[in-house]
Parts: C-alpha cells; structure tokens; sequence
C-alpha cells in the first residue's frame, strides 16, 4: 500500500517535471517580447540585448532548464521578474485562496448532488423533477453569466454581500465567510447541475440490479437497501466525476476571481501569463501538476476502499 | 409470415406450433425507421435546431446585415441608448453600434465551436479507436497520454500559453480541443472495447474481415450516436469557454465576442443596463440551445434514460384485484392472477393472464415453461418485488390464509426473508460486491430474526457449513468476486434457509450452474426440504430437474397455467398438447447417430 | 486422413493484474476431426473446451503443440491466410442475440462473407437467397434485421452464415444452448440435415451430454484443460470408462421421476466409492 502511494507521487513528480519542461521550452520562445516589456516600449534593441544577457535567458534553454529543476526541488522557486517577491511562498498563498472557495464549493456540491441524486433516483416525483430543471438550468447558463446576476442582485442591489474582495480567515472570519459565499454558490451551483445527473443516473442504474431485488426478498429495509447498499457501489464512478469536477472548479474559478476581484490562483496565473513573468508560470505549472497528482490519488485510494475489486493488492 | 416447415426428427415429424414468432408489424415499423426522420418528429430537437440555424444564419448574413463594421467608433455615439437611429440596440463605452458587434460575435462563437469541437472529435475518435481496438500496449500509450492532457485545469493552461499563442483565439480554441479530446478518447474507447469482444465481431474475423474493414463496417457504427450527441456538448463548451476567456481580455480586443461585450456591458452596469443585457440574452440563448440539443439528440438515438426505481413502493394493483374467488386452504394459492406492463403506444400488455396455481405445506411444486412463459413473474408477484412498471390487473395471492395483493412494501417485509424466502437464477450478480459474503448473510438474518450481531455470526456460519461449505469462515470471510458460482448459491440457499421459512422460491436455482454442481445442489435442495418441511415452488425450463425433485408440476405457456397434476401422471400421461409437445422435444437417451460420416459428394469440386 | 488434427495443443492466458503469471487452460489436449464428421467436445466450464475451439479458429493463440488442417499446420498464421483460411473453416457461436450485428440486415450479414472472398453481389444475392432456403427461413428475411427474429431463428441465420463459403469444417460452440426446449430439437436436427446434405465436418462443443450425443459420431470429454476420455458417441455417452465421465452422464437428470432417483442412488454410490 505504502509503495503504491510512493509509485504515484513519485509518477506525479516526473509529470511535474515534463510538464514544466514543455512549457519552459514554449515560454522560451518568446524571452524577446518579455525584455522588452519589462523595458518599456521605448528600449532600443541593445538595451533588450543586455537585459536578457544580464538575467541569463541567452544560456541554451536546457541548461536553463535544468538550473530552475535544481532550484525548484529545494524550494527555491525564483523571484517574479517584475515583483521581485519568491515565487513559492507567494502561490501558496494565491492557492489557499482559491482553496478557499473551491473546497467549500466541491463539500457543498456533494453534498447536494448526493442527497438529490438518491431522492430522485429512489423517489422519483416532484423532487426528480425539480432536480432536474436544477441541473438543466446549471448546464445552460454559463458560470459568467451567473456570477454577474447574483452579483448585481445581492451586493449591488440588496447590499447583502461585498461585491468584491476577499478577508482572510485569519483577518475576520465572519468577513471571510461573506467574501466567499458568492463564489461558492456560484461553483456550487455549477457542478450540482453535473454531479447531480449524474449520481441520479448511477443511482437508477444500481437500483435495478439483481441483488437489489434479492435484499429485498430478504426483507432489508429501503434505507437500507438504497443508502448501505446501491450508494456505496454507486459511489466509485461518481468519485471520479469529483476529482474531475474538482479540476474544472479551477477553470472555473479563475473567472470568478476576475469577477470578484479575489487575489487568487488563478488571477495570479493570468497576470503572469499576460506579463510573461516566466518564474511564476513555472511555479504555477508544477504546483497545479503537482496538486492535481495529489487530487487524483486520493480518489484513487477513496476508490479502493470502496470498491473491493479495484484494490491494489 | 408462415413458420417453418416440419422437419424430420429421429422421434417423427413434428409439426412446430407458433412458439417462434415474428415480432408484430408496429414494432417491425418501429425499428426500421431512418434515425434522421426521429429527429425530425422531436420538437425539442426540432425547435432548439432552427434556433441555432437561424442565429447562424444571421451571422452569416452579417457583411449585408450589418449597418457598421465591428469596430466602427463614433465618439458622438457613446453609450447611445436603445433605439437611437443607426443604433438599433445602442452604443457601447467607445461608440461602436452594438447590433453589428453582436452579430459579428456570432460567427466568432460559431467558429471557436467549429474549432474546438471539431478538434476534440476528431483527435478523440481516432485516438479511441486506436486506444480501444489495438493491443494492449497501444492502449496503455494513448491512456497515459490522455490521463496527462486531463489532469490539466483547461483554463489555466490556455491563459499560460498566452505568451505561445499570442492570444489568437483560433489558436486557443485549438489548444482547447485538445484539452477536450480525452472526454471524447474515454466515450470512443469503451464504445470500441463494448464491440470489439462482441461475437459478431468475432464472426467477422472469423470471416475474413481485415481489421479496418471491422472498425469501418460493425465499430464506427456503433459510435456514431454518442459522437453526435457529444458534439453540441462540445460546441456549448467551446463558446462558454471562449466568452469567458474575452471576458478576461484574453486575446486581441479587435476581435468582437460575447465574451468581450459582456466585459464591456459589465462596467457600464449602472450608466446602461441594457448593454449587458443584449450579449448576454444571445450567449445564454445559444448555450441552451445547444445543451437542449444535446439532451433531445441523446434521448433519440439512445433511448430514454431509464426511470427512478421508487424502492420503497408497494406494487402496483388495480382496484378490481384482491379478490379471491374461490376458497382454498393451501399455503399459497394463487388464484386468476393476472400481471401487465404498459405498452410505450399507450395501453396494458398482459403477460400473465389468470394463472391458478396451489401449494400444499411441505409440497414442491414446478412450474414449467419456456422463456416468456410468464413463470418468472408469476414467482416474483408472490414475492411483491415485480418491477415498478408491472400493474397486478386482477386475481388474488393468498399466503396462509393471508392476501398479499394490495399490500404495501411495509407490510410485505416482515414476511419476506422470514416466512417466504427466495433463491435466484443469476447466483453471483445477486450478491452484493462491496461487501463481505459473510456481512450480507448475517445483515439478512439480524432482519428476519431480530437477533444481536455475535449470534447472527454463529448462526451464519453454522448454516454455510449445513449448505456444503468446505471452509466456513473463509468464505464468510470473502467478497463475492472471489467465490466459485457454485460456492455463491450455496451461500444463497444458506441467505435463504436461515429463518425456516414456510415457503422457498426458487428461481431456475440451477440453471446458471455446471451440470455436477447441478446435482449437488439439487441434493442439497433435497435435504433441506425434507429436514425444514418447506414448501417450494421451483420455478424451471428443466423437465429433468423438475423430475428429481417435485412433487407436482403446473406447465406454463404464454401466461396461462395449461396443465398441472403430480409429477408421475404429468409424465405418463400429459393430456395438453403443449406438454406433449415439450416432453417430446426432450432429448432421447438412446438416440445416437448411426449413419457414418459422409465427405463431401460435389460434383469433383477440388479446393 | 483427417481433416482437422490437433496436436499437443497448450493455451495460456495473461494472469489479472501486473506481472501476475500467466495461466494454463489447456494443457496439451490431442483430438482429430475426419471429413464428414462430427466430433462432440462435451465439459463443464473451466475444461477449456471453447478454448480449443477458438484456437482453431485463430482467434486465440496457442502457446504451445500444433494445429493442422489438410495436413498444413494452422496454428499461428498470418493474416491473409487466416482470409484464406475462412473458406474452410466457419462458426456457429452460442449467443444468437449478439452474434449478429444488430444494424446490418439479414442479407447484408449473409452476405458479407461471400463479399469478402470476391463474389459478385448478383452471385451473393442469389446465394444468399439458396442458404435462406437450405435452414428454412423465409426470403423476405433478406430485407430484415435481426431484432426482428426470435432466437431460433436468428441462430439459423447463423448457421447460414457459416455455411456461405461451403466451408468443410465449422466450429459450433454451444450452438443451442441459449435456445428454448422446443427450438433446440429442430436447430439441432437442422445442423444433421446440414452435414447429410454437404458433408460438412463439426466440432461440436457443448456442456450437455444429451445434446453431444444427439450429434456427434464420436466424443471427446474435457476436464480443466486435461482430455480424460475419447470414443464412439454410444460408448462416451451410454457406458463411460472414465469416472468423471460416469459422474458427468450420472448428474444429469432425467425427465422420469422414477428412473431419475435410481439414478440419483447410482450416483451416491459413485460418489462413496471414489
């Protein structure tokens, strides 16, 4: 057991490095237009030249490579080319912001996409129904669109929320539960509308095997039948759908931060990617690679304990 | 349409009666009608494609439609309200004419769903039919390929490659279509691995069919459907992702979006509302559309998904059944039972239809029939677990004296597991494969018979080895996928047996299972029944099973009990024509083949 | 000569999961066809019996031993001429509701084989038209799909298929298995009838003795990749010499209350005195 967790970090470490590697080799195909950037438009070309000379980005690209490789497995991740801050310390903080929404979001999401996906699929009726026309109207409308209703609705209008910002929990909780609950409702909202279609159809799909019928016969009672029984083996294709939804919640995400103004992951990776400041979108790539092996792990073992056949012996 | 003609038979021609028949007119109709001319007919499909068509075709039409160009700025015309002449639906913040952008947005949008989801079908259809139909090590390439494209946040990776692409948003889209494929490489992958061990696949090979002409001709037609539906997924995805990344400012601001409008119509939310109103009305409408598309094209060409299985209800009679009309004193007596399902034109379907059956305490009594019969859902009624569609249309169920039709599943449980038990056909998907054999078995008896958790152990384990078990505790022990079949009804019957029940269903118990296993269960069956004093009804297409352990035999044939007696006079003397029949296709044990073999006597063909 | 000689044949199949090793199902199993004949292959599951008959229909690679037909080793050929081969050999598998490609019409299915060897569509056509015939199916089938046939009729649809080519051998893997107790009896006499006509050769695998018996010329009995007897049809299936052939005839039940439980004390005393 143990040396299967280590086989699959250590598989995500050397995906880690091939990702960051590719993106290094693309990004360094444009070190010309981001010295010139950082220099204003009115650098002439020496000028530029000695820029790049001066931060090593003329070096062989491998060799440049590999000397962030050696930095990064020790932590040292390098300093933003305009900010000058560490590049690590500060994604972990964008990332816990993020974090900050999206976990909160994907409890929520399974939590409700569970409780309809079961009602719908042992019930049936008005709640099969409802849950349904939930799930349609959060396939149709895009997350944007959303966000930008309710943001008008309750900040601007109601003034029950911020519209913007974010406090930190350890600033004010209280603060930080309203600078979210936006957000959240919004991620939320959008993978109930997939999960819980698709617990729905699990659901429908255990409820009429065989052995189903069979405890029945015995006389076990419908809770347990539908909650001990279909849930559990209905479970482990649906936690893949929430490792999957999870992935797609950072997508997701970064359009909220925009909206929201939410010093984020995925604001952080945007102003990066728009400034070409190299250091932090290779911070960036081998964290996100890095967390999404972790993610995709732990429903793996999740998996495994739920499902006797799929366990690694 | 005639069926065949008699054939000779070693025991004398037999004349087939119409047990084979051909499926009804209506349902031949059904089958052959062309998959476009269903869509046609849907009006969800119907309604949500002429949107899309026309909201295309208006971008299309753009270069004539449009009274400015996309870009036009008139700094007189700043935020111009609704209505101003030349501004059909106003300015925005840089005095560009609204209805122009917003219909040049069109074809943006329209072009990013060509690319993306043209992109991701075609790299995911040959990468899964690659994946899926070719040896394992190609499988194992193109899967870790694609985990690796699907571990990426999506968003996240395009804005990265912002510097690479240089916010071209055809390329985006590209890259984004990649980024989708492996969604489209899982569907096309499982679809071909479903086929490829499909027997007439095998046929195929056996044929001579090369391996393209086998993925041409039977495995991309089975992934036609799923492609088709997944495209206007795909589109809807493209567009939203597209819009939000203008929204962003992603990409060059020359180009006119949805995405780039709504950004715009955002910050002027409070000098003019309606700016944001108009980008967003089209986006939203577009977006459903498509996803109401996709919904309507997979309801067609897979079939409705299937409804909730409400567990929890009784099953469904109508008023006029309940009611016996005759009294009898057996165990169980079914009397004028009649059982239908609806039929998807409207109206009900009978499939058991007045079938009278009596079962003595301690008797076990077969009920005989072919598939279709009926005898199945005879046994299952008697149980209250039919399925949610079947309706009890008339008769009544009468357990020690005790009518059953009409009950809810509430009062059905406490007589279930524990006076009237039940053993299934299908041996091993009738246990449940997340948990231990053992945890199933001591559940099922704690339900019965109310006892604590330590002596339901014991029990349990006194009763698997009672069943024939070699080693009790390790079987409680296992999970169902590693125990033999035989092992699994076995622990099945001890499920069953454990609170001496009045009366065992059994559900063809054997026929699953190896011929020697057969027999010993029959043993098994045997013993129990004698040392228990059980009544059994064993439900059973096997004249020989039916032989070696019943007392009395009912014969079935198209729901309608046709003939019943003890099991000596059944055989010796059947009096229906439809037991003679069957008894007479019984294979005869003295029939061997007495002419040689003979080669093959064609005109001197040479091969 | 005979037409079909497997020699020594073993099959191994990868064992579950990673580096696991692999297992052995057949372990050097020897068995001949003549022409004309039919050789009943009879066992439980686990025996390997349908094994052997993938094998000689190349769909599964022997890991060891030969097979020969007409004399020329078939056991591991190339592709073409496995194509080459298909005019000999055929199948009649045991599933009749997935061995036919559920969106292909009966004629385009009947036809397919014959396309492949080069036939013309007016000679398929009309050939198509003689099989209809030969296993009592009415022509208008041609314009049909098999969903909309019963069982028994779509195995003869099979058979059908198989007998396109004018093959000299064809591989039954539990042909009538799945069918009804009335439809077995004539899809089995319409396979004799076939062989009388054409002089075709089966291999005839199948779990029920009564079935085997009816059939076959002679019988060879399988038990977990071992061949433990072969003979005469009479003899394998009236008068077995090997106990797990005896104990195999025995468990069968017969549809006689009376003889069925003298057989029943036969077989307990069977089973004491092993």
């Amino acid at each position: 057991m143990l040396s299967y967790i280590l086989r699959r970090l250590g598989a995500g470490i050397v995906l880690a490095i091939l990702v960051t590697l590719i993106t290094f080799l693309l990004l360094s195909t444009s070190f010309d237009d981001v010295a010139q950037s950082i220099l204003g438009t009115g650098a002439t070309p020496d000028v530029v030249a000695g820029l790049i000379e001066q931060k090593g980005w003329d070096r062989p690209v491998l060799v440049q490579y590999f000397d962030w490789l050696i930095h990064a497995v020790q932590g040292d991740f390098g300093v933003s080319v305009y900010t000058s801050l560490p590049v690590g310390p500060t994604v972990l903080q964008r990332l816990a912001v993020t974090l900050s929404i999206i976990v909160p979001a994907l409890i929520l999401t399974v939590i409700i996409s569970v409780v309809l996906g079961v009602w719908s699929a042992s019930r049936g009726g008005i709640v099969d129904r409802i849950a349904q026309g939930i799930s349609l109207i959060g396939y149709i409308v895009p997350g944007l669109l959303l966000a930008i209703v309710l943001v008008v609705v309750f900040a601007v209008q109601l003034k029950w929320l911020p519209a913007t910002g974010f406090t930190p929990f350890a600033e004010d909780p209280a603060a930080w539960v309203r600078s979210i609950t936006i957000p959240v409702i919004v991620l939320t909202i959008g993978g109930v509308a997939n999960m819980a279609a698709q617990v729905r159809g699990r659901m429908i799909d255990e409820l009429r095997r065989d052995y189903i019928r069979t405890l029945r016969t015995r006389g076990s009672s419908t809770t347990s039948i539908v909650i001990k029984h279909a849930l559990r083996n209905a479970a482990s294709p649906a936690l893949t759908v929430m490792s999957l939804e999870f992935i797609q919640m950072f997508g997701g995400a970064l359009i909220i931060e925009n909206v929201f103004a939410l010093p984020g992951y995925g604001s952080f990776a945007f102003n990066a990617s728009l400034q070409g400041d190299i250091p932090v979108i290779m911070g960036i790539t081998a964290f996100g690679v890095l967390l999404v092996t972790v993610v995709n792990l732990l429903t793996d073992l999740a998996n495994g304990w739920l499902n006797p056949k799929a366990r690694v012996h | 349409m005639s069926d065949e003609r008699p054939l000779q038979t070693n025991t004398g021609t037999v004349t087939p009666p119409s047990t084979e028949l051909l499926v009804t007119l209506e349902n031949a109709a059904k089958t052959r009608t062309s998959t476009w001319r269903r869509i046609l007919r849907d009006p969800q499909a119907v309604g949500t494609l002429g949107i899309l068509a026309v909201i295309f075709l208006l971008g299309l039409l753009t270069p004539w439609l449009a009274p400015h160009g996309p870009n036009d700025a008139d700094l007189a015309m700043i935020n111009a309200p609704v209505g101003t002449p030349g501004y059909l639906l106003g300015a925005d913040e840089a005095g560009r004419d609204i209805l122009s952008r917003l219909l040049h947005s069109i074809n943006t949008a329209a072009i990013s769903a060509l690319i993306g989801a043209g992109v991701a079908l075609v790299v995911g259809v040959i990468a899964g039919l690659i994946g899926g139909y070719f040896g394992t090590v190609t499988r194992a390439t193109t899967e870790w390929l694609f985990n690796l494209i699907m571990t990426f946040p999506g968003i996240l990776l395009l804005i990265i490659l912002m510097p690479v692409t240089g916010g071209d948003y055809r390329f985006t889209m590209l890259i984004f279509g990649v980024l989708l494929s492996p969604g489209i490489y899982r569907i096309v992958r499982n679809l071909v691995l479903g086929v490829k061990n499909e027997l007439y696949v095998d046929a195929a090979r056996v044929s001579g069919l090369g391996n393209l002409r086998i993925l041409g001709r039977h495995v991309l037609f089975v992934v036609r459907g799923p492609i088709i539906i997944a495209a206007a997924f795909l589109a809807g995805s493209a567009i939203a992702v597209q819009s939000g990344l203008a929204f962003l400012g992603v990409g060059s601001l020359q180009i006119p979006s949805f995405g780039s409008m709504i950004s715009s119509g955002f910050r002027n939310l409070y000098i003019a509302p309606t700016q944001f109103l108009w980008p967003s009305l089209l986006l939203g409408v577009i977006t459903a559309s498509l996803v109401l598309l996709g919904n309507a094209l997979r309801d067609i060409l897979e079939g409705s998904m299937p409804k909730p299985a409400k567990v929890g209800r009784g099953q469904r009679v109508l008023d006029s059944a309940g009611e016996a009309t005759a009294a009898r004193t057996g165990l169980l007596e079914i009397n004028d039972l009649a059982i239908a399902y609806p039929r998807p034109s409207g109206g009900l379907n009978e499939v058991v239809r007045g079938v009278d059956l009596s079962i003595a305490r301690g008797q076990v009594v077969g009920l005989v029939g072919e598939s279709g019969s009926g005898k199945s859902q005879t046994a299952f009624a008697s149980l209250g677990v039919l399925p949610n569609e079947a309706v009890i249309t008339r008769g009544s169920i009468r357990f020690d004296g005790r009518e059953l039709v009409g009950l809810t599943d509430a009062q059905m449980r406490p007589l279930r597991g524990k006076e009237i038990a039940y053993i299934p056909q299908e041996p091993m998907s009738n246990l449940d494969p997340s948990y231990k054999v053992g945890a199933q078995l001591v559940e099922g008896v704690r339900s019965a018979l109310g006892v604590t958790r330590a002596e339901a152990t014991a029990r349990v384990l006194a009763l698997l080895e009672r069943v024939g078990i070699a080693d009790p505790k390790r079987t409680f022990d296992s999970y169902p996928h590693q125990i033999s079949g035989g092992m699994a009804q076995r622990v099945l019957i001890a499920g069953a047996v454990a609170s001496r029940p009045k009366l065992l269903i059994a559900d063809e118990p054997t026929t699953a299972l190896d011929v020697t296993v057969q027999a010993e269960i029959l043993d098994l069956l045997r013993d129990l029944q004698s040392e228990l004093d059980m009544a059994i009804l064993l439900v059973t297409h096997n004249f020989g099973v039916v032989a070696d352990l019943c007392d009395r035999i009912a014969v079935m044939q198209n729901g309608v009990i046709v003939e019943s007696g003890t099991a000596a006079e059944v055989f010796a003397h059947p009096t229906h024509e439809y037991t003679k029949m069957l008894l007479g296709a019984i294979l005869d044990e003295s029939t061997v083949r007495t002419d040689p073999p003979v080669a093959i006597t064609e005109e001197g063909t040479q091969r | 000569m005979s037409l079909l000689e497997v020699d020594e044949l073993r099959v191994s199949f990868p064992g579950k999961g990673w580096r696991k090793k692999p297992v052995e199902v057949l372990h050097g199993v020897s068995l001949s066809v003549a022409p004309g004949e039919t050789l009943g292959l009879v066992g439980e599951s686990g025996s390997g019996k349908t094994t052997i008959g993938r094998a000689v229909l190349g769909l599964v690679t022997p890991s060891g031993g030969d097979i020969r037909f007409d004399g020329t080793s078939i056991a591991r050929i190339s592709a073409r001429d496995r194509r080459r081969l298909s005019r000999d050999i055929q199948v009649v598998f045991q599933d009749p509701y997935t061995s036919l490609n559920p969106s292909m019409t009966v004629g385009d299915i009947l036809a397919e084989p014959l396309v492949i060897q080069g036939a013309t569509a007016k000679d398929a056509r009309s050939r198509v038209r003689t099989l209809l015939d030969q296993v009592g199916l009415p022509s208008d089938a041609i314009e049909r799909l098999p969903r909309e046939f019963s069982g028994g009729q779509r195995q003869r649809v099979a058979i059908a298929r198989a007998l396109a080519p004018e093959p000299r051998l064809i591989v039954c893997d539990e042909p009538v298995s799945a069918l009804d107790l009335s439809t077995q009896a004539r899809v089995l006499d319409l396979f004799v009838e076939i062989q009388r006509a054409t002089g075709v050769a089966y291999l005839f695998v199948s779990h029920d003795l009564s079935v085997v018996r009816h059939i076959s010329h002679r019988v060879a009995v399988l038990y977990r990749g071992d061949l433990v007897e072969t003979g005469s049809a009479e003899h394998v299936t009236s008068s077995p010499d090997h106990p797990y052939t005896q104990k195999l005839l025995l468990a069968a039940p017969v549809a006689d209350p009376a003889r069925q439980r003298e057989r029943r004390l036969e077989r307990r005393r069977l089973m004491e005195a092993s």
